[in-house]
């Protein structure tokens, strides 16, 4: 080995804790775009891979019954590969222990095995015996929520008949990866729940022998879903079919590819700004770290040493230090990458897990990190390389001081000690304004990280507190007459009852689609009116015309007074052009409302409701719920509490599981930050330092020199950080805009605190351990030997 | 070329008109004006001076680690005054040795390594043990810097700037962070290699007493050549002392 090479590797070794916080900080950068890539990349793979395995179906329809001859019609149809028929109906279900009603989706298999599409992956007991027809599987998360176990029993009203129902196993399935039960928002898998039951059970307890109410089609390879789509619509039209959707439209695959591109911004946009400050700091930390080698560099020069090769030299420095991050980048991000992954699939409910490392993130952050330490060398390597060798072995010279530069006019009134800080940063003011922009920039990322939070409670409160004011929505299993307002209002504990319908809806404008719903609401709501969340007050309804949400209006590129096609997809489909009459500011998905009367006569029908929003005194609630279960017509109810539970659940945790290893990486990364700014300020004026012990300073007043300044600096950086990280959230919001929901801008003054917290918390530790070698200055050694 | 009379020395390195300005901040420091300085072959020179006397610029620009102001300096044949990076690098790799006053070795080198890391980058180099044995430190090959006293740092560093073989080697204040014991220790070093290598030697200090080793002494004050006188009798090293 080289000489030279032999230096490298003793100076690494004696550097180490300076080599490891770089680490640390391009560690930090790779990490993240390793485990986010990696989490994406696994998540897509494993949802792809269950969905095969699983059979998951291609298209979806429903009918109110259609006979089994029509099935076999589908099945002919070109392109067509599998065709699966089932009776599928909801239930409310009474769980022993449980005041509140919970509403079941029963579906049919075949007794003899797995179904040929949509097929279960029993998790826990067996598969349903012939001829028991009371035998049901349920879905895992429901079993769990409610802690039921193969074994026990629970009870059903089905078609008006209450029965026992003997659960034998529990399951996971494709289809229902998000199990959102009627008009809810967002799963909620304590109070709904899928139980498959045999085929023969079920067709004769919905009278539907020798027919069917839902299919399921698998495709040929290759083939486009929209012709089949068309010609399942077709034949079902006569049977009371709704229109038919392609997978993509399928509400529990819409929701995990919601899911999944939400985690595709998060992937993409946090690491580029992740490893851009690491990219940053790591430029800054080298290109002085190297600077400090001036003197060296001088020396090898006067030895004969061409500058070209004592770049390689400080080159190769630079690439083991960049190596060294970048493994423990590897590391750290294949191991997040896994937790996370588990997490989702954990999350997810899935079956399997297909943990696949990003190659990309490994060529992508290794090729970056590697690049920028080697520019950051190269530069400080090319101005101690310009200066004659005589020079660059002397301590720089110094510069011109003048009193009161740069307005430090002030600084008579402090110490001895504090002049020499405070002159050191007006001597150095590139280099002290580097300084205090990495450690703002840390800042900046964490309060990104922390900033969500904030975001998710402020969507909480606003839409779940601010324009929510019902206690809980009551869904009916057919439109009612709004007549029917009255029986609910003399229910136990109900103090208002207002109407509400849903109907789902093509919006068209041109060539602009949109699948959404129609809200209809009474004028003069109260319990759950349109809220404006940025006005921060309820938006009248019109008498006519939408009021849509300003997402939606962005998607379809209409503003008030423009006309949109709404094409109603229940009853006869009617369609007709309806002028926009307003818009309003929503984070979550992108609904629009219309007024309730509005909405029947569109639908050519007499006054009906869909839901009723009741507004309920909760010490009457355990009577209420027992009056609610012996009510047939009822098909969902939606408890608020319960929604926000499910919002905690579904968007929080999710989301959360993200943010706390971002939120941890960016911790790393701002300690290594000043650790590494404190530590080079060390070495840059050991002798100097030095010197002052020498003259008589105590160790504590030579370290209040090197430490003051170093406080000044993290001083000015806390504010800095403060509009980096306010900067950065606003970037993150606006690119953050899925239809499911929106990030709004929205920073707590907790968060900033917490974010300079911790930016104070790693000055005082690096500080400390800065001071502690202050201490252990060798003086003669520094004094003797040369700078 | 004709051959040289013995008694008309071939000068190794000639140096005419040398002045160096160094400006810091608003200050104009004239460290050299206007010198000329000759070093002939196999020749040992001590250039005596006050601290700021101009004499650690002049080996610094003799030796190619500094350019001058104005003046020209010529090593054999060639002018080394407007050489570039490269050329000059060339020019100390292959026939300068450098001592310097504080070692500057590689603290995270052996000494063996610290020669090694002049060895490695010229062609004709001695064995790096070699060298250190001339200057009487076979017995601490394998020392750090740190493991060493600092006469035997300054012997690692006379055996580094000699193993190369240079042509020239040039000492700025070799002793002057030593006891006078322990200088000599070093002085018969370089001594050593003058007389065992016959390498063209300067050495700068600021102690008259080491002129006695010297053939030739050269005394600068103020940036000039103040004093220049052969010594008829090169005094041992060992004999001296301060």
């Amino acid at each position: 080995m080289q000489a030279l090479d032999r230096k490298l590797l003793r100076d690494i070794w004696h550097m180490r804790g300076q080599v490891l916080a770089i680490g640390l900080v391009i560690g930090s950068g790779v990490a993240v775009l390793i485990m986010s890539l990696s989490t994406l990349d696994s998540l897509n793979v494993t949802t792809q891979a269950y969905y095969e395995r699983y059979r998951f179906a291609d298209v979806f329809a429903n009918a109110k019954r259609a006979p089994d001859w029509v099935a076999r019609s589908v099945a002919e149809l070109p392109g067509v590969q599998t065709v699966e028929t089932r009776v599928s109906r909801f239930a409310t279900l009474d769980i022993e222990g449980f005041p509140e009603p919970v509403i079941g989706r029963l579906i049919s298999i075949p007794e003899s095995g797995q179904p040929k599409l949509n097929r279960l992956a029993l998790q826990s007991g067996r598969w349903i015996q012939p001829q028991q027809h009371d035998e049901v599987i349920v879905s895992a998360p429901f079993a769990e929520k409610q802690a039921l176990r193969p074994g026990d029993s629970l009870h059903a009203v089905i078609n008006g008949h209450r029965r026992k129902l003997t659960i034998v196993g529990t399951a996971l399935s494709p289809e229902f990866v998000y199990a959102l039960g009627p008009g809810a928002l967002l799963p909620d898998d304590k109070r709904y729940g899928i139980l498959w039951m045999s085929e023969k059970a079920l067709e004769a307890a919905f009278d539907l022998d020798g027919a069917f109410n839902d299919i399921s089609v698998s495709l040929l390879h290759g083939t486009a879903p929209e012709p089949i789509i068309q010609q399942l619509d077709q034949l079902l039209k006569r049977f009371g079919g709704t229109r038919a959707i392609p997978r993509a439209d399928q509400i529990s695959n819409w929701f995990v590819m919601n899911e999944i591109e939400q985690l595709r911004t998060l992937s993409t946009i946090l690491p580029a700004f992740f490893l851009g400050v690491a990219v940053f700091l790591t430029h800054m930390v080298l290109s002085r770290l190297i600077a400090t080698e001036r003197s060296e560099i001088g020396l090898l020069k006067a030895f004969g040493y061409r500058s070209s090769r004592i770049a390689l030299h400080y080159m190769k420095l630079a690439i083991i230090t960049a190596l060294i991050g970048v493994i423990i980048g590897w590391v750290l991000g294949v191991l997040a990458g896994r937790y996370n992954t588990e997490m989702y699939t954990e999350f997810f409910r899935f079956p399997l897990l297909i943990y696949r490392p990003s190659m990309n993130a490994f060529v992508i952050g290794t090729a970056i990190s590697l690049t920028t330490a080697i520019a950051g060398a190269l530069g400080a390597m090319r101005a101690a390389a310009k200066l004659p060798p005589a020079t660059a072995m002397q301590p720089p010279a110094p510069p011109s001081y003048r009193r009161g530069r740069l307005g430090l006019a002030a600084i008579r009134w402090f110490d001895e000690a504090t002049h020499i800080a405070l002159r050191q940063i007006g001597r150095w003011p590139v280099r002290s304004g580097l300084t205090s922009v990495g450690i703002a920039l840390s800042v900046g990322l964490l309060i990104m990280a922390f900033e969500w939070t904030d975001s998710i409670d402020y969507i909480e409160r606003s839409y779940f507190f601010d324009a929510q004011r019902q206690s809980m929505a009551i869904g009916l299993a057919e439109p009612q007459s709004t007549a029917a307002l009255s029986e609910f209002r003399h229910l136990p504990g109900v103090i208002a009852v207002e109407p509400k319908r849903t109907v789902g809806a093509d919006f068209s404008v041109k060539n602009r689609k949109h699948r959404g719903g129609i809200i209809g609401v009474a004028p003069g709501s109260q319990l759950q009116p349109v809220y404006d969340e940025t006005a921060a007050r309820d938006v009248p309804i019109p008498d006519s015309g939408l009021l849509i949400a300003n997402r939606l209006a962005r998607k379809l590129q209409v503003v008030t007074g423009d006309e949109v096609w709404v094409e109603i997809l229940e009853g006869r489909r009617p369609g007709a052009f309806v002028p926009v009459a307003g818009t309003f500011e929503t984070q979550i998905a992108m609904p629009a409302y219309m007024n309730l009367d509005e909405l029947n006569r569109l639908l050519g029908e007499r006054p009906m409701m869909g839901y009723a929003n009741l507004l309920v005194d909760s010490n009457a609630e355990d009577e209420l719920f027992a009056k609610l279960k012996e009510m047939p017509a009822i098909s969902a109810i939606m408890l608020r509490r319960a929604a926000i539970e499910a919002f905690h659940e579904t968007l929080g945790s999710q989301i959360l599981i993200f943010v706390g290893l971002f939120a941890g990486f960016a911790c790393a990364l701002g300690f290594g930050v000043t650790y590494n700014s404190t530590r080079i300020a060390l070495s840059e004026r050991g002798r100097e330092l030095a010197t002052l012990r020498v003259l008589g300073f105590t160790p504590g007043e030579t370290a209040y020199i090197l430490l003051s300044e170093m406080g000044v600096l993290i001083l000015v950086a806390l504010p800095l950080g403060c509009v980096f990280g306010w900067g950065l959230c606003l970037m993150m919001a606006s690119a953050f805009d899925t239809e499911l929901f929106r990030v709004p801008l929205i920073i707590d003054p907790s968060t900033y605190g917490m974010a300079v917290l911790f930016a104070l918390f790693a000055s005082v530790v690096s500080a400390w351990l800065v001071g502690m070698r202050v201490n252990h200055l060798d003086i003669i050694r520094v004094l003797k030997t040369r700078e | 070329m004709v051959e040289q009379a013995p008694h008309d020395p071939v000068a190794t390195l000639r140096a005419r008109g040398i002045s160096k300005v160094y400006r810091t901040g608003e200050v104009e420091v004239h460290a050299l004006r206007s010198v000329d300085f000759d070093l002939f072959e196999h020749e040992l020179v001590v250039l005596l001076g006050a601290s700021g006397s101009g004499k650690s610029t002049l080996l610094n620009i003799l030796g190619g680690l500094d350019v001058p102001t104005a003046g020209e300096v010529w090593f054999r044949e060639r002018c080394i005054t407007g050489a570039d990076d490269t050329e000059l690098t060339l020019f100390r790799r292959n026939h300068v040795g450098f001592v310097f006053q504080f070692y500057n070795l590689i603290p995270s080198l052996t000494a063996r390594e610290n020669v090694m890391l002049v060895t490695e980058i010229s062609d004709d180099a001695m064995d790096p043990a070699e060298a250190l044995s001339l200057v009487g430190l076979s017995e601490r090959l394998d020392h750090f810097p740190a493991q060493m006293s600092g006469g035997e740092q300054q012997r690692v560093a006379i055996a580094r700037a000699i193993a190369k073989k240079p042509d020239i080697l040039l000492c700025d204040e070799p002793t002057g962070a030593l006891d006078s014991k322990t200088g000599i220790l070093v002085l018969e070093a370089i001594e050593h290699v003058n007389r065992e290598l016959g390498t063209t030697t300067a050495v700068i200090t600021h102690n008259t007493v080491v002129a006695g080793m010297a053939d030739r002494v050269v005394r600068l004050a103020d940036g000039k050549v103040a004093e220049m006188f052969t010594n008829d009798v090169r005094l041992p090293a060992r004999e001296l002392s301060w």
